[in-house]
């Protein structure tokens, strides 16, 4: 199999040569860390305002199913990510991911399942072939031993899950600001959600193999939170995550390389930790405005409620709820 | 199945199910799901940590695990819950990338950590873990009234003067004491199905809120029992038994109260 079946750290020293831009490896990391962090970005930002969260970390910690079952049957580690997160989003679908009761409880009946049988795959796949590390890859991942001609394969995924997108934008923006609405305009809202889920299934296929299954979670949903506590217009909150997935993404990949020279020499740190810092940092930066608001309204001494509801709408988004939170500011 | 060295597995595994029957069930009932899944996924990080330092699995499972809790709490405070467990628990499993790439400690060790091991529990666990459920146990006892309004009345506690920040806390620590307790033995990616499969499945089939509790703990009862004579019997990860048999209880629990078209 064509899988990347060694850990970051261990391959590292041998696969980049000194200079970081003439590195193969470091420059199809940049290409698909770029690519996957606008396709999350955007994709991420309807995650965000749709709650939907849980699902989309989810869908990365069943990639380790698709992933290890692939490994067992033979075929790329891609291809078990994308029809794993295909199965796992028409089982939520089933189980009742649409209604917003219950959504979470639908989506962790379905991940138990899926981690269950990939505990199994797993423990087949180890003992079949013993070999060590496989669980560790599949679940970290490691952006710089993907192989080169994977990236493709990266580039046709992430094209589909954007055209999914940009075909469903409007209505899929309004469902996600209030369905109530979108159902009274005679908008699908199961069938878009549904959609939206697969687009999910497949960005989080992207992001998985790029930092591994586990921590995909945080490029899907740390830039699209923070852009969505930056801004309220939509367009706006899709480009600023896409740009700051890419910031941490790039930065992040810069970082791993220069900590081969870090201290204990010779031994580099985890991509996946820099790049999850990262956006935590982002996180956390963002927020800095709505706290400073809240300061200040509450110095002002007025109604404390005020500033954190209008900080708690700002989340939001979208045209209907912006309205409120100008309303109640 | 029974021999000696298999006694304190039962033991241990039967005091795992009555607290992952219990916790679960607000769990479920205050739609936390995804925090019972991030927090014990989360406290592995730690695990790895403690490997990496020397120091006992369960302590570094343990700190993790509250750390964890207390970070989505204060975060989650101002800004989306949902957002922030995902992100709290991304950045703890970048710490265990990190300790990871760090330890020499391989595959096995850490794959018995994530998926549980049937005949990795001995007879030195068993004092924590009574400890520790016994901690639980208390925690429950005191927090029932003011847990069990919040998490189905959530205004109505407000207004009664219930403090929903300091519960949530504390609901959040008491999903840690119970993570610290059970990870060693179904194991960190697992357990939270556990946690939710069994209760969601009591709550479907009665809406009576002791009995829906005694059915929960019944339920993990035997879902942890089945699993570990599985695993024990066919060699399989315990994992996998457990992760299906919850979902199977949950399916169960679905189909007869559509059967009924009762309550659910």
């Amino acid at each position: 199999m064509s899988a990347p079946a060694t850990f970051v750290p261990s391959t590292f020293a041998s696969l980049i040569a000194p200079g970081f831009f003439s590195s193969g490896a470091v420059r199809t990391a940049l290409t698909i860390g770029v690519l996957v962090a606008i396709v999350a970005g955007v994709v991420g930002t309807f995650t965000v305002l749709r709650g939907q969260s849980f699902a989309g970390h989810a869908f990365g910690d069943l990639g380790s199913t698709g992933g290890s079952g692939a490994y067992l049957a033979g075929i790329g580690p891609l291809w078990g990510f994308v029809i794993a997160g295909i199965a796992a989003a028409a089982a939520m679908e089933a189980v009742g991911v649409q209604r917003a009761r219950g959504r979470d409880l639908a989506t962790g009946i379905v991940l138990g399942a899926g981690l269950g049988l990939a505990a199994l795959f797993l423990y087949l796949g180890t003992t079949a072939t013993s070999t060590t590390g496989a669980t560790v890859t599949i679940l970290f991942g490691s952006i710089f031993a993907i192989p080169s001609s994977t990236v493709p394969w990266v580039l046709l995924l992430a094209l589909i899950s954007l055209a999914l997108i940009a075909i469903l934008y409007r209505p899929l923006m309004l469902s996600s600001a209030s369905p109530e609405l979108a159902a009274a305009r005679g908008v699908p809202v199961r069938l878009v959600g549904a959609l939206f889920l697969v687009a999910l299934a497949l960005t989080v296929a992207l992001t998985a193999i790029t930092i591994g299954s586990i921590l995909s979670t945080a490029l899907l949903i740390g830039p699209a939170a923070a852009a969505l506590r930056l801004t309220r217009s939509p367009r706006a909150a899709l480009a600023s995550a896409a740009a700051i997935g890419v910031g941490t993404v790039v930065l992040g990949i810069v970082l791993a390389y220069d900590s081969n020279t870090w201290p204990p020499a010779g031994h580099a740190w985890p991509v996946s930790f820099f790049i999850v810092t990262l956006v935590l940092i982002a996180y956390l930066a963002s927020g800095v405005p709505a706290y400073l608001s809240r300061r200040r309204d509450s110095r002002e001494g007025r109604d404390a409620n005020a500033g954190s509801a209008g900080a708690s709408t700002l989340g939001a988004g979208g045209e209907t709820t912006g309205a409120i939170s100008t309303v109640v500011r | 199945m029974f021999q000696g060295f298999m006694i304190d597995t039962w033991v241990v595994a039967s005091i795992v199910g009555v607290i992952a029957g219990i916790v679960g069930f607000f769990v479920v009932l205050r739609g936390s799901s995804f925090v019972a899944h991030a927090i014990p996924n989360g406290a592995f990080a730690g695990a790895a940590g403690a490997s990496l330092v020397g120091a006992s699995t369960l302590l570094g499972l343990g700190v993790f695990a509250v750390l964890g809790a207390l970070g989505i709490g204060t975060l989650g405070r101002h800004g989306r819950h949902d957002v922030v467990t995902g992100l709290v628990l991304a950045f703890m499993l970048g710490l265990g990338a990190l300790f990871l790439s760090r330890t020499i400690e391989y595959a096995p060790a850490i794959y018995s950590l994530l998926f549980g091991e049937v005949l990795g529990i001995s007879h030195a666990d068993l004092v924590p873990t009574i400890v520790l459920a016994l901690l639980c146990a208390i925690a429950i006892a005191v927090l029932y009234r003011p847990l069990m309004l919040s998490s189905v009345l959530g205004e109505v506690a407000a207004a009664r003067g219930v403090r929903t920040f300091a519960l949530d806390l504390a609901f959040l620590l008491l999903v840690a004491l119970a993570t610290t307790m059970t990870v060693p033995v179904v194991g960190a990616l697992l357990i939270f199905s556990l946690m939710i499969g069994a209760p969601a499945a009591a709550r479907a089939l009665t809406s009576r809120i002791t009995v829906a509790m005694a059915l929960s703990v019944l339920f993990a009862l035997i879902s942890v029992w089945a699993a570990i004579a599985l695993s024990y019997r066919t060699n399989y990860p315990i994992g996998f038994f457990v992760g299906t048999i919850s979902a199977g209880c949950f399916l169960l629990g679905r189909l007869w109260s559509r059967i009924r078209g009762g309550v659910a």
